[in-house]
């Protein structure tokens, strides 16, 4: 698995930033927490949604892990840590329910399914834990901010090529673009999104040989 | 909505409405174990067997006590602890009965917990508003189909390692292409039986 560089002297805000958002990016480096990316994206609208709730979950998730690291056991902590990001996942389902019901109903459990993204519960695991407070906000921004826009990347695409349209404008014209509805269909999902990982690995290779090797949560 | 009979809901989560192909729950250890057959069938049997008993218990706590209750909003957090309970039970039996099982999924039987495919039956049960009968129906249905997909894909697995795969697309680009084309063949079944 691709390790962001880390300089000497540990870890500062900038490398940790860097480090969620490209060089370690959560869904190409560590195949976690794609079941949401495809479920979501049919749209670009419910992509963006889906992209800041996760960055406010595992900001806030990291914020409180990291504060009470201490005072964790170890023993029981992934019981805990289940339940400061649960905390914050009703937090935001409510707000969503409260100021935004149509978008609440379109996302429907993916929203609560959040709990078990592993993008979260691997954050909180591998970061909060071990690092202060403020770095792990940081780290907790950075991959919520790679993931959701990879999330957008994909929603795009699919609400492009399978609608013409991008947040409900239409963008290619219904007089020479005939959408190809396959993207909107769940196995258009897969595709894209096997393209799209194929696209970045053939920019950015991976170091080991067995690409396939992250442990999967 | 629920005039649905409970073998339609059976035949459908398995087939039509796959809980994997169709709504992308479990992605995550279907990818990581779904590589070696007897990994992948023991995996799918746990899950099974678990989102079964996780959708009843669910389905009871619900309607007996949150919804009279109104504590509705507590939903996430009581149905994953259920999930996390339910699944250290089962990793001590299987620890104690079979030992070589509990050493093939390792890390994986744990993490059973944070598979959507189960925290997702539940939801979709509550969200459906399914009866008794048709939530557990649910729950079998949508562990098997969960169990089917990630067998297959570990049989297409073993036969791919034999075979040329440009880098790039090698690895998790090639089985989320393969899954799709899966996917694409499930929704061949869409006539047979429909639930939304």
């Amino acid at each position: 698995m691709a390790q962001a560089p880390v300089p000497i002297g540990g870890p500062t805000a900038k490398s940790t930033f860097l480090a969620g958002l490209w060089a370690n990016n959560p869904i190409f480096c560590q195949i976690l927490g794609i079941c949401s990316a495809l479920a979501v994206t049919t749209r670009l609208e419910n992509s963006l949604v889906m992209g800041v709730a996760l960055i406010f979950v595992i900001a806030m998730s990291n914020l409180a892990v990291s504060i009470l690291r201490h005072l964790i056991p170890r023993r029981i902590r992934m019981i805990v840590e289940v339940a400061i990001i649960a905390t914050f996942v009703i937090v935001f389902d409510q707000f969503l329910k409260g100021y935004y019901w149509e978008m609440s109903k379109q996302l429907g459990p993916y929203v609560g399914l959040i709990i078990t993204n592993c993008i979260v519960m691997g954050r909180a695991e591998a970061y909060a834990l071990h690092n202060k407070a403020s770095l792990s906000v940081v780290d907790g921004i950075a991959n919520g901010l790679g993931y959701a826009v990879i999330l957008a990347i994909i929603g795009a695409s699919r609400e492009l090529i399978g609608t013409g349209k991008l947040l409900g404008y239409e963008v290619l014209s219904g007089n020479w673009y005939v959408p190809n509805h396959f993207f909107i269909y769940p196995p258009g999902a897969f595709i894209a999104l096997g393209l799209l990982i194929w696209l970045i690995r053939a920019i950015k290779p991976q170091e080991d040989d067995s690409s396939q090797s992250g442990a999967g949560s | 909505m629920s005039e649905i009979h409970p073998l339609v809901i059976l035949l459908a989560a398995v087939l039509t409405n796959n809980i994997l192909l169709s709504n992308f729950l479990g992605l995550c250890s279907f990818l990581a174990c779904g590589k070696q057959l007897d990994t992948a069938f023991g995996l799918g049997a746990a899950v099974t067997f678990v989102t079964v008993c996780t959708t009843i218990i669910n389905y009871l706590i619900y309607h007996q006590l949150l919804l009279p209750m109104g504590l509705e909003h507590l939903q996430f957090i009581i149905f994953i602890a259920v999930i996390a309970g339910f699944v250290q039970l089962v990793e001590m039996v299987v620890e104690r009965f079979s030992p070589s099982l509990y050493y093939h999924l390792g890390i994986f039987l744990p993490l059973i917990t944070v598979n959507c495919a189960i925290l997702g039956a539940s939801l979709f049960m509550i969200i459906r508003e399914y009866s008794f009968w048709q939530s557990a129906a649910w729950g079998l249905g949508a562990g098997l189909g969960w169990a089917l997909a990630i067998c297959l894909i570990a049989g297409i697995q073993q036969r791919l390692r034999f075979s040329s795969v440009p880098k790039p697309l090698a690895g998790l680009a090639i089985t989320m292409i393969i899954t799709g084309l899966m996917a694409l063949a499930f929704m061949g079944f869409t006539g047979m039986a429909k639930i939304q």
